[in-house]
Formats: C-alpha cells, sequence, structure tokens
C-alpha cells in the first residue's frame, strides 16, 4: 500500500517560514515554560523537591484530586458513551440541542460554571436552605469540588467518541443483533471494541482536565487547608507563601500528568491506525460472511 | 478480541472505588465528638503565618484544659471573598477578616447578630497593624513619605480597593494624609489620592497578588503594604533585595474576630470557638501576634516587642471616614470617590 495522498515535500520558502515559526512558537510558550518549571523545583535538588512534596497538605490536595478524578472521571466515561451512542446511532428531535448542550462546559468560563454551582446549592442560593435543613453539605466540601469538576470535564469524552461512533456507522450492530445478540451483547462485543481507543483518549483527556481544573473548583472549594485544596489549588497558596520551590514541585507533578497524557496519546493513535490497517482486510471479509449470512437466511 | 477485558476490569475497578469514595464522603466533616474537636478559622491572605503558630499554641492550651483534642483548619483569601464565602456557606467557626466591614456584611444576613463587635474588647481587635511602604533596596527613588509617592518617576504598587481589604486601609492611609495636610479640605485630599492613582500601574486583586506584583515580578518603586507584610517578605524575600520605609502618619489598622452563631450553633462548637478568641487576648497570644508582625494590645507584650514595631503617629478609621459604613458609602461603593479619582 503506498500512501499517495500525502501531502507535498516542504520545499518552498513559505513553507520553511511556517515550519520556523511554529517551532519558535511551541519553544517559548511550551517548551521554556516547562523547562523553568522543572528547574525552578530542582533548585534545592531532588532532597528539597521530595520533601517539598511530603507535606501533609500537599498530600491531603494530592489525595483529594486523585479522588475527584476518579469519581468523576468514569461518572463522564458512561456518560459520554450513552451520549455519543445515542447521537451517532439515533435520529430524535432535540439532537442537535443535545449536541449543544454537551459542548456548553467547553464554551462557558471554568469561573461562571463555580458561580453556577455557588447560586444552586449555597446558603443563598436556590436549593441552599433546603440543603441547610438536611445538613447536606455540597459546596466549600468534597461533593461540590466533584460536581464543578463533572461539570467542566463531561463533553471530552463524548467529543472523543460522537465522530468515531458515525463513521463507523451501524452495519456491524445490526448484524450483531441480527445474529440474535442481545442489546448488551452488542454493546460489549462490536461497539466496545470499535472504539475502545477513542473512548481511553477521550477518557485520559478527561482525566487531565479534571486533576489541572482550577478556576470552578477554585470558586466552589473554600480553600480550607488539607481539606479542599486541589493540587492546582495547592500550587497557587504555596506560590503566594513564598514558598517558591514546594509550589513549583507540587506544579512538576501537573506537568509530568500533561506529559503522560501526550504520550498515552501518541501511543494510542499509532496502536488505532495499525488497528484499522490490520482490520481493514478482516473487515471485509466479515462483512462478507455477514452479509453471506443474511442473504441465507 | 481479549483486549476487552482488561477495559471491564479498569470500569468495574473505577466504579468500586466511586462507590467506596462516595460512602466515605459522607461520615467526614467538623462534629464534636467528647474527644475531638474540629474549628474553621476563615481569615485574609496575609495572617496565614501568624494563625500557624497561634493554632499549635491554642490546641496545646485547649488540650490542658479540657483535655480534648482540638484541630483548627484555616482558609485564606482575600477578605471580602471570604466574608461572602462565609455568606454563601462556608461553615467558619470563626471568622478572622481585615476590617469590620466585611464582618458586619455577615451580621446583615443575620448569621450572627449586629452588635458583634462589642462582643470582645478593643472592638473586637485583638491585634492591630498599619500601612508602611515596601521599597527597593537602597531606597533608589528616595522615598519617605507619601508626597514623595506622587513625584514623577515613581510607580505605586497597591490592590483593588474594590476587592481588597488591605487596598481599601492603604487608600484610606493616604485619604487620612492628605485630609491632614491640607486641614480637612476634602476636595484637594481628593486631587491628592487621584494623582496617586495615577502612579499605579496595576491594581491585583489581593494584598498577597500585589506583594508578589512588587516582589517576583519587580513592577513599580513602592509597594503600600501590611506593617507584616512588608517585615514578611523582607524576611522571606531577602534584606538585599527590599527595605521597609515608614511614613510620618498612617492608619491604625484593626482586624477584628468573632464567633459565627449559626454555624458554632448548629455544630456545637461555641465553647471552644470563644475561648479560642479570648485566647488571642492572653499573653501568649498577643507574643505570638507580635512575633508574627502584628502590633499586641496587651502594655506588657507591647513593651517587650517595643523595638519591633517604629513609632508612627497613627490615626484611626473613624478619624478618618467616620465608620467603615461612611467610608464604604462614600469611597468604596458603586459611584463612590474611588470611582470618580480612578479610571485604568
Amino acid at each position: 500500500m503506498s500512501h499517495t495522498n500525502q501531502s507535498q515535500r516542504a520545499t518552498h520558502p513559505t513553507a520553511w517560514l511556517m515550519i520556523a515559526l511554529s517551532l519558535v512558537f511551541l519553544g517559548l510558550f511550551l517548551i521554556v515554560p516547562l523547562i523553568a518549571v522543572f528547574s525552578e523545583a530542582l533548585k534545592g535538588g531532588v532532597g528539597a523537591f521530595l520533601s517539598a512534596i511530603d507535606e501533609p497538605e500537599t498530600m491531603a490536595a494530592i489525595r483529594l484530586t486523585l479522588l475527584v478524578a476518579v469519581i468523576a472521571v468514569p461518572l463522564n466515561a458512561i456518560f459520554g458513551v450513552a451520549a455519543a451512542w445515542v447521537i451517532a446511532k439515533y435520529q430524535f428531535r432535540g439532537k442537535n440541542l443535545l449536541l449543544t448542550l454537551i459542548d456548553l462546559p467547553l464554551a462557558v468560563s471554568p469561573v461562571i460554571s463555580g458561580f453556577l454551582f455557588v447560586l444552586l446549592f449555597g446558603s443563598q442560593g436556590l436549593l441552599g436552605p433546603w440543603l441547610a435543613e438536611h445538613d447536606l453539605k455540597i459546596i466549600f466540601a468534597v461533593p461540590g469540588i466533584v460536581l464543578a469538576t463533572v461539570f467542566v470535564t463531561f463533553p471530552y469524552v463524548a467529543r472523543e467518541l460522537i465522530p468515531a461512533m458515525q463513521s463507523l456507522g451501524n452495519d456491524e450492530e445490526e448484524a450483531a443483533i441480527s445474529l440474535g445478540a442481545n442489546g448488551w451483547q452488542t454493546f460489549y462485543r462490536v461497539t466496545l471494541p470499535n472504539i475502545k481507543w477513542g473512548l481511553l483518549y477521550g477518557v485520559i483527556l478527561c482525566n487531565a482536565r479534571a486533576m489541572g481544573e482550577f478556576g470552578a473548583v477554585s470558586v466552589v472549594s473554600g480553600h480550607i487547608r488539607g481539606l479542599t485544596n486541589t493540587i492546582p489549588l495547592q500550587v497557587e497558596i504555596l506560590y503566594n507563601e513564598y514558598n517558591f520551590v514546594a509550589a513549583f514541585s507540587v506544579a512538576t507533578l501537573l506537568a509530568i500528568l500533561a506529559i503522560v497524557t501526550l504520550i498515552v496519546k501518541s501511543i494510542m493513535e499509532w496502536k488505532a491506525e495499525r488497528q484499522t490497517i490490520e482490520q481493514e482486510p478482516d473487515m471485509i471479509v466479515r462483512a462478507y460472511e455477514t452479509g453471506g449470512s443474511i442473504h441465507g437466511h | 478480541m481479549k483486549k476487552q477485558t482488561w477495559l471491564t476490569w479498569i470500569l468495574a475497578g473505577s466504579l468500586a472505588i466511586t462507590a467506596g469514595c462516595s460512602a466515605s464522603d459522607s461520615s467526614q466533616g467538623g462534629t464534636t465528638s467528647g474527644q475531638s474537636v474540629e474549628l474553621l478559622n476563615v481569615s485574609y491572605d496575609p495572617t496565614r503565618e501568624l494563625y500557624q503558630e497561634y493554632n499549635e499554641s491554642f490546641a496545646a492550651y485547649w488540650k490542658e484544659k479540657k483535655g480534648q483534642q482540638v484541630t483548627i483548619k484555616q482558609s485564606h483569601g482575600g477578605s471580602g471573598k471570604q466574608s461572602r464565602s462565609v455568606i454563601d456557606g462556608l461553615e467558619a467557626d470563626v471568622v478572622t477578616l481585615a476590617l469590620a466591614y466585611d464582618i458586619d456584611a455577615l451580621a446583615k444576613k443575620e448569621i450572627i447578630p449586629q452588635n458583634w463587635q462589642t462582643r470582645l474588647e478593643q472592638k473586637s481587635s485583638p491585634y492591630t497593624s498599619t500601612i508602611v511602604f515596601l521599597v527597593r533596596k537602597g531606597n533608589p527613588k528616595g522615598i519617605k513619605d507619601w508626597d514623595d509617592l506622587i513625584k514623577d518617576d515613581v510607580q505605586v504598587i497597591t490592590p483593588n480597593p474594590k476587592t481588597s481589604g488591605g487596598a481599601r486601609w492603604n487608600y484610606l492611609a493616604a485619604w487620612g494624609y492628605a485630609k491632614e495636610k491640607y486641614k480637612g479640605d476634602e476636595s484637594k485630599a481628593q486631587e491628592f489620592v487621584q494623582t496617586l492613582y495615577k502612579h499605579v500601574p496595576v491594581l491585583d486583586s489581593g494584598a498577597r497578588g500585589s506583594t508578589t506584583t512588587f516582589v517576583e515580578r519587580e513592577i513599580g518603586d513602592v509597594l503600600l503594604a501590611w506593617e507584616n507584610e512588608a517585615f514578611l517578605a523582607v524576611n522571606e524575600i531577602g534584606k538585599e533585595k527590599v527595605e521597609i520605609v515608614v511614613p510620618s502618619v498612617s492608619i491604625l489598622a484593626e482586624p477584628p474576630v468573632t464567633v459565627v452563631d449559626k454555624v458554632v450553633d448548629k455544630k456545637g462548637t461555641r465553647e471552644v470557638a470563644e475561648e479560642y478568641l479570648k485566647y488571642l487576648y492572653t499573653e501568649t497570644g498577643q507574643e505570638i501576634a507580635a512575633k508574627n508582625y502584628y502590633r499586641p494590645r496587651l502594655a506588657s507584650v507591647a513593651k517587650k516587642y517595643e523595638a519591633r514595631f517604629p513609632k508612627i503617629k497613627l490615626f484611626t478609621i473613624e478619624e478618618v471616614a467616620g465608620s467603615w459604613q461612611e467610608a464604604q458609602q462614600t469611597h468604596f461603593a458603586d459611584g463612590g470617590i474611588f470611582d470618580k479619582i480612578y479610571s485604568p
């Protein structure tokens, strides 16, 4: 197989200029800050770096961030698959509205998302008095932070899956059902294997955002030390306390998360590409076989 | 395809953890149980170091007195923002804010009684502070007093009085100086303050933000700062970079404290919360305040730390503006004097 649709080789001077421009831009806005974060963090040596992270309040922030991600990411994975499934496979009234709503958290400033929850669950808010009566705490506590994170990160999985599912079409599922598979079996054995790379990538993006979210979480957190501060909030606190080594050390955790996300993303794209190449002949055979069996009945 | 199985495991695993976590969530929260009690102190930015030390001391004191373990959680932020959070439901047992106006806001919402400020001595301010100048090492612009701030080539760093408590003290300190200088002529005072704010290149939203702008980003020639914040900056950043300049007169800043009645009555923490604030007035409490560069009220401690705090002629908020309510009305409310004189 030869790839004839590749873009032409860059020889034109304008092309070189564009490449140089992008590289300079990337260097200035990504590489240099990244190096700065790591060099600031390691200023006092590895020992100082480790002891800066091994502080009770910082450890609490790390635990809270992990807890929030562990709740928010699976919820959004389930929601994302369901939403993408419905949007890609069915026609119904209000489909465009649903699509727009899924994009809403990306369009709204995270700070506004945070205030939305304060307006809803705060003591002066809509549900505030009822919550107080039943002694339920939402904002300025872990549930509020989880809610804000879920809200901010819910488009990621769905957005990743919708185009993948749309391009796959309904044929394989229809074939499975006609062969007697029930809904769950169809999903588990046909749909899931087809979308798994897209799903995983969506989950990873969602996770990166969930752990890194600052604005929305800052509004609903209440900033109680050792209790409602996530990693990004803890970085700000440490920085404001003139504790620069600690601030940058904790910041490297988020930077590492970003790097890991990128690496996993590249691996996945590579695997997904290989999978489609491998599957192509296989799929034709399968389509032929299933087609045959349909005709046979 | 066997690979599906690990996907299932991940899914099942995370669901199980989720269920476990949400179950444990409901069990946390600060309520009294015989052996231990938890308090939340919602405070403003520059008190971090003060309460870190004070909380330890109080916990030891309470343990000895009542045999009960007390853990004090801290939340810090801009004074006005913190007050807003308590109104919105942040369950503070005590608030220790930058100015009385922000605690009045709680009284307005009936979270605490109207007479809160009379419940403790000294208008409920166990320690005081003032506003001083922080300049670059060697004071290259020769800044000595308020008048020097409006010299042509001087850039002044101060936060936004609309959002920051410290900034309101800064503003009123300048106002008080001008009022005294021009023998009470308000229009001339306004002119002075207007010129001063023309020298401000950036208004941060909080006191710590301004300190960072001045010290880290190295913007401006002089920072108007809380005295304790200025000392902290000198100690943390180094004497070789910045130094403190004490003006001829400044304002007596009285950061007040109070128990949040609605919360302590609900949680049953009134006794320990009230004791927590009273302990601030004791010799130990005052000493910790002085060590963290807050001016103590207690004469004996004040004497001991005399050398630490430069003598400045201080005027009170009442002398400058009548009261915080009036100051807010005339100066900082929408359409007030600050809106008239400041255009970014």
